[in-house]
């Protein structure tokens, strides 16, 4: 027991560890594998090969059956439309923890989202992935969309859309460059930290004029000319202190100092 | 130690001990007035060539700010303000460069002035130091004994002495005088009387969406995780003062697992549904960013942050007690209304709270 304690910090230890864990993994892998067989004979196709994505790409977190486990939620019922924002987004698979999954290069590909999105579909009802006709702006209503959004989103990410902070390292995130349909999805699965906005408290027409109304605040040039981030009074301040403040300061001194 | 060290080495040591004694015994009375250090002619004082420059940097600047205000001139008319036949994006581009042009060709023409000004006194204008002692402040004895015989004089005139009716009542009138301004603090408004300590919200009234076109909410339209922002029916008709009522009323709607409520929190739920007031209990911000895996409430103004599992207590921040919780339940068509009012007055706290 000694002996084992005192050789735990050898450089060789973590890779020990690495190689059990790894041969574990393939042990358990391995012996949940034939559970598919039986199930395969009455689904689609889609969705055998996407719980074949599940267990090589989500498991480890979500459990086997995507029951969910510690942190990981159960995914039973949160339907496509959550698989296709958070893997679309390239939020999941989740690459490390930490207070949220930030947005990220996408690390699985159309095809198989749609896979997983069946399977996950497929183990409870819960929202589908909007077609484009509900995500059009040209169909919604850019000013109820600004007075939907001012009352329901704006405390967050912001009334020009540019996200916010939230406690212990949360955050809203900024909606300028997000797809109209993952703002969609995103409304009505509530993501992570935002809560959930269903057809019935924001109607589907309603979604559209709050899509439309980020399409013409992400398109509309900034009357100063800078932005400045739209995030309002801090970076204002900040350009007002800092920029202003300086030039001010730097004809002070001109005017103090003799002429040579 | 060489001869070198050893040669300069007893000179300093010298020199030191000198310092020293007059330090210690030759301390003078008075020191020197050391004056003022020698006169630094600048380059433009003795160089004409240099005087020359400095006289067309001058000329430059203020050149420059009648380009500024050609420039100004010239945007004002150039830029076309007429947004008849534009869009909105396009009136917004022609609005922004005029304004750019204006704020410069100003800007250009007023530090152009401004900075020849003061290029040209530092540089040119005379240079030398003058020295200007100040009088003494005291009067001469002559002067501080004229004044007193004119004011002496004005008293007799004025017979203030002889006559204390017309000084006893002239008092009179001046410590009156500030009294008016005490009554008129009154008009600066009512007592607030029980409008801070009451809402709209009465037993029976329906929860409606705080949105264009409002309408009620069902018990069965919230899935976990949902919020929905909260105002009460009728308000818009019947609301005397409407924008203060709107202010007091506001409450988050929010659904979460019915077993993660606090046990005071339960009677006041409808299924796992809480209403609260969304009125910071701090100075009165809109507390409405609820995250809904930690069932936080963070106010956005300064950070006070709220935990719905723990009937809204203040776990962070300066607020100092629970956002109010609003009792509810559901009428016979299904529809969620208030239990009845706030068993507590909403938002920051007051002189009369209690």
């Amino acid at each position: 027991m000694t002996a084992l304690a005192a050789r735990r910090r050898h450089p060789l230890a973590t890779a020990l560890l690495v190689l059990l864990g790894l041969v574990i993994t393939g042990m358990a892998y391995a012996a949940v594998l034939p559970g598919t067989a039986d199930a395969a004979g009455t689904v689609s196709q889609d969705v055998t090969a996407g719980r074949k994505l599940f267990q090589a790409n989500c498991a480890t977190c979500h459990g086997m059956n995507a029951e969910g486990r510690n942190n990981a939620p159960s995914l039973v019922g949160v339907g496509a439309a959550a698989v296709d924002f958070q893997v679309g987004t390239g939020r999941m698979p989740l690459q490390q923890s930490g207070p949220q999954a930030p947005e990220a290069p996408r690390r699985l590909s159309d095809e198989d989202t749609t896979q997983l999105a069946a399977y996950i579909a497929s183990l409870g009802a819960g929202p589908a992935i909007p077609d484009a006709a509900a995500v059009d702006p040209a169909s919604g209503d850019v000013s109820r969309g600004a007075l939907i959004f001012r009352t329901n989103c704006a405390m967050c990410h912001g009334a020009a859309g540019k996200g916010g902070a939230l406690t212990r390292g949360k955050y809203a995130p900024d909606l300028s460059k997000t797809s109209e349909t993952h703002i969609y999805e995103a409304m009505v699965t509530g993501p992570q930290s935002m809560p959930v906005f269903n057809d019935k408290t924001i109607d589907p027409q309603a979604k559209k004029d709050v899509i439309a109304y980020l399409d013409q605040i992400n398109s509309t040039p900034n009357p100063g000319g800078l932005s400045l981030g739209r995030i309002g009074p801090v970076s204002e301040g900040l350009v007002a202190w800092l920029v202003a403040l300086g030039i001010l300061l730097g004809f002070a001194t001109w005017l103090g100092a003799k002429s040579s | 130690m060489n001869d070198e060290t050893g040669g300069t080495m007893p000179a300093h040591d010298d020199h030191d001990d000198s310092a020293v004694a007059t330090r210690g015994d030759q301390v003078p009375d008075r020191f020197e007035n050391p004056g003022l250090p020698a006169h630094q002619h600048r380059m433009a004082d003795t160089d004409a060539k240099a005087a020359k420059r400095a006289e067309r940097q001058v000329a430059a600047l203020f050149t420059l700010s009648m380009v500024g205000t050609v420039l100004l001139l010239v945007a004002y008319f150039a830029v076309k303000l007429e947004y008849n036949n534009m869009s909105f994006v396009e009136s917004l581009d022609q609005l922004r460069l005029s304004n750019q042009l204006l704020g410069g060709g100003l800007a250009i023409a007023l530090l152009g002035i401004g900075a020849g000004a003061v290029h040209w006194a530092k540089t040119l204008m005379p240079d030398e130091e003058r020295i200007e002692y100040r009088h003494l402040q005291r009067g001469t004895d002559e002067e501080r004994a004229e004044a007193t015989a004119i004011l002496k004089l004005g008293a007799d005139e004025s017979g203030i002495a002889r006559r204390p009716l017309i000084r006893n009542t002239l008092i009179g009138a001046m410590a009156m005088f500030p009294i008016p301004a005490l009554v008129l603090l009154r008009d600066t408004g009512p007592m607030p009387g029980k409008h801070l300590s009451e809402t709209f919200w009465k037993e029976g009234i329906r929860l409606e969406r705080d949105q264009p076109g409002g309408g009620a909410v069902k018990a069965s339209d919230l899935t976990l995780g949902s919020v929905v922002h909260i105002m009460p029916e009728g308000l818009e008709e019947k609301a005397e003062d409407l924008l203060n009522e709107r202010a007091k009323a506001a409450v988050l709607l929010i659904r979460l697992e019915p077993e993660l409520l606090a046990a005071e929190s339960v009677p006041g739920s409808y299924n796992g549904i809480v209403a609260y007031s969304k009125i910071c209990t701090h100075v009165g911000c809109p507390v409405a960013l609820y995250e809904q895996r930690t069932h936080h409430l963070l106010c956005p103004c300064h950070q006070s942050t709220f935990d719905l599992t723990q009937n809204c207590k203040v776990i962070f921040g300066p607020a100092k007690r629970a956002l109010p919780q609003l009792a509810i339940t559901v009428d016979d068509e299904g529809y969620l209304v208030a239990k009845g009012p706030f068993s507590e007055a909403v938002g920051p706290s007051f002189w009369e709270r209690g």
